[in-house]
């Protein structure tokens, strides 16, 4: 278990570090960054697979693998998508090459 | 030191690494140049965050793991492959869904271990922030849900009965307070799932009176509260990469929804509790639309030096970027100054024009922010207005009773000359009428996007012909 006060301080450096990092983002990637911090918070999948693995009862077990399937879905198809948008930014000065 | 131990050392470690890579590759993520490799970093962090599970899971219920990881993961992905640029804004929002679901679900799981019998009681931080987790994660997941319906078309725009802030408020108090017994009274299996059906309701009620145009902003704050929930559940279960990758995306989510509910000059108050276009009618419009057929649109392009176009989301739904493409070609070849300007909401989701662009190839240094391209305007011979309506109607500068008074908008009036490709002379999202369309100097080219643009091009090729011989 973490300590409360030590849990605390990660949360705010945590919240600092997520303002900062996105503080000087341009309009244009507006929306694959959206995208991309979606698929960041798929690391609950994390959770949920540790979730099922502790669950005994059939309904822990239930609501372990929900978690897991949603959390795998969150992390697969928030990467796709995000990839398939940042692939497609392109300066004019590539074509050139 | 025995094998676990070290195996769950090995673990965590591997979450520090992801959590830097998550970290890393969203800042990557902030610059055109680097973006796409840090969408594979934080992919790359993901994977080993994943395998590193398996490390401490020993084997526990490994089929179902595995068996639950893909059924996620499968469908998903071939799904996020072969869907339209259009619909990415639907499709985060479900993905977004999913991620409120899973910590939803591991918040039950929590509390439903804990109101087992002989379970010790745990910590009031672990049991209130599991209890937080799961009230924001399922709200997440239900609203998320509504919001996918809406933007695909499968759902009325907006959905409004007498009463309903009231509705809305007494579901939301009495999640609240079943919250609060959960953690001050009892913890019973029964008052958890009054919990957390009142918090999926709310969700849904939360959801539906909101119009699409605030669509974006509401995707964008579930996304941070979905990182909010996963950091708390992630404090519940002692997982420190979970809190640190939430929090960030929380905070940066937070931050993201403020910056897009400004360039709407809709505050987050106004998009949640109060209704779009409620206030006074707009002022009546005099004048009339005047038409012109492509042959004459043509040639004042041909005349033009620098031309300006306007996209909006209905030259995404006409499928018309590729054309307009084409279009600006033709035009920077017969040596004409050729920009795009995009309005901060522009699409869907702020930004989301400017991916619709890449796909169909524009270069992404062609493409100006409203704030760049504004002063341009003046010296512009010719802007082309193709789906966009509401983000060049003068009235949210001029009229006091106008719906949009106050949105900063794309300064199109101030061009020389306006054309403005439209199927026909309904109004815009908002439902309003734009003054732009009946000023002197905009001709209006009714057609569909694509056809505009296509009998554009064979015009100008034409006109370029004729002066050839």
């Amino acid at each position: 278990m973490i300590d409360g006060f030590l849990a605390l301080y990660i949360f705010v450096l945590a919240a600092f570090t997520g303002k900062e990092i996105i503080g000087r983002v341009p309009v244009i990637l507006h929306t694959p960054l959206m995208s991309g911090s979606n698929f960041v918070h798929g690391i609950v999948l994390v959770g949920a697979m540790i979730a099922l693995a502790h669950a005994e009862s059939p309904l822990a077990i239930a609501i372990g693998f929900i978690g897991v399937v949603l959390g795998a879905g969150n992390a697969a198809g928030g990467y796709v998508v995000t990839e398939r948008m940042l692939e497609m930014f392109k300066s004019s000065k590539d074509d050139k090459k | 030191m025995d094998l676990h131990t070290l195996l769950e050392y090995a673990a965590k470690a591997s979450y520090l690494l992801a959590a830097v890579l998550f970290i890393l590759g969203i800042k990557r993520m902030s610059s055109p140049v680097t973006a796409r490799r840090g969408i594979v970093q934080a992919g790359l962090g993901m994977v080993i965050a994943t395998l590193a599970t398996f490390a401490i899971t020993r084997g526990h219920n490994l089929g179902l793991i595995v068996a639950g990881l893909a059924l996620g993961v499968v469908p998903t992905w071939l799904w996020g492959r072969k869907v339209a640029m259009t619909d990415m804004p639907q499709m985060v929002a479900l993905f977004n869904g999913m991620g409120g679901g899973s910590a939803a679900a591991i918040g039950a799981g929590e509390l439903l271990k804990f109101t087992q019998a002989g379970e010790v009681a745990p910590p009031l931080a672990t049991l209130v922030l599991a209890v937080v987790g799961a009230l924001i994660g399922a709200i997440s997941m239900t609203g998320s849900v509504i919001a996918w319906a809406k933007l695909d078309g499968r759902m009325d725009k907006r959905f409004v009965f007498a009463g309903q802030k009231l509705v809305n408020f007494a579901v939301f108090a009495a999640a609240v307070l079943a919250g609060l017994a959960l953690v001050f009274w009892k913890l019973d299996a029964s008052l958890v799932v009054v919990f957390f059906l009142l918090a999926l309701a709310f969700g849904v009620l939360m959801t539906l009176p909101i119009g699409g145009a605030d669509m974006p902003v509401v995707i964008s704050l579930y996304n941070a509260l979905t990182g909010l929930a996963v950091a708390f559940e992630g404090y519940a279960m002692g997982i420190e990469a979970l809190i640190v990758a939430g929090m960030v995306v929380g905070a940066a989510g937070t931050f993201l929804t403020q910056l897009m509910a400004k360039a709407m000059n809709r505050p987050l108050s106004n998009v949640l509790f109060s209704n779009f276009g409620a206030g006074g009618a707009a002022q009546e419009i005099a004048g009339a639309q005047k038409p012109i057929d492509a042959a004459d649109a043509a040639s004042l392009l041909y005349l033009a030096e620098k031309v300006i176009i306007v996209p909006g989301y209905g030259m995404a739904v006409a499928q018309a970027q590729h054309k307009i493409w084409e279009l600006s070609q033709a035009l920077i070849k017969a040596g004409k100054d050729v920009k795009f300007a995009i309005h901060p909401v522009a699409g869907r989701m702020p930004g989301h024009m400017n991916v619709l662009l890449a796909e169909a190839g524009v270069p992404y240094d062609l493409i100006a922010d409203m704030d760049d391209i504004n002063p341009e305007f003046k010296t512009c011979d010719v802007a082309i207005v193709i789906g966009a309506n509401d983000v060049v109607n003068p009235a949210a500068k001029t009229d006091k009773s106008s719906p949009i008074y106050g949105m900063p908008i794309l300064d199109v009036v101030d061009a020389r000359q306006v054309i403005v490709i439209k199927r026909g002379k309904g109004t815009g999202f908002a439902g309003i009428e734009n003054a732009l369309f009946y000023q002197d100097n905009t001709r209006m080219l009714y057609a569909d996007g694509k056809e505009a643009a296509n009998s554009l091009i064979a015009e100008l090729k034409a006109i370029e012909g004729g002066g050839g011989h």
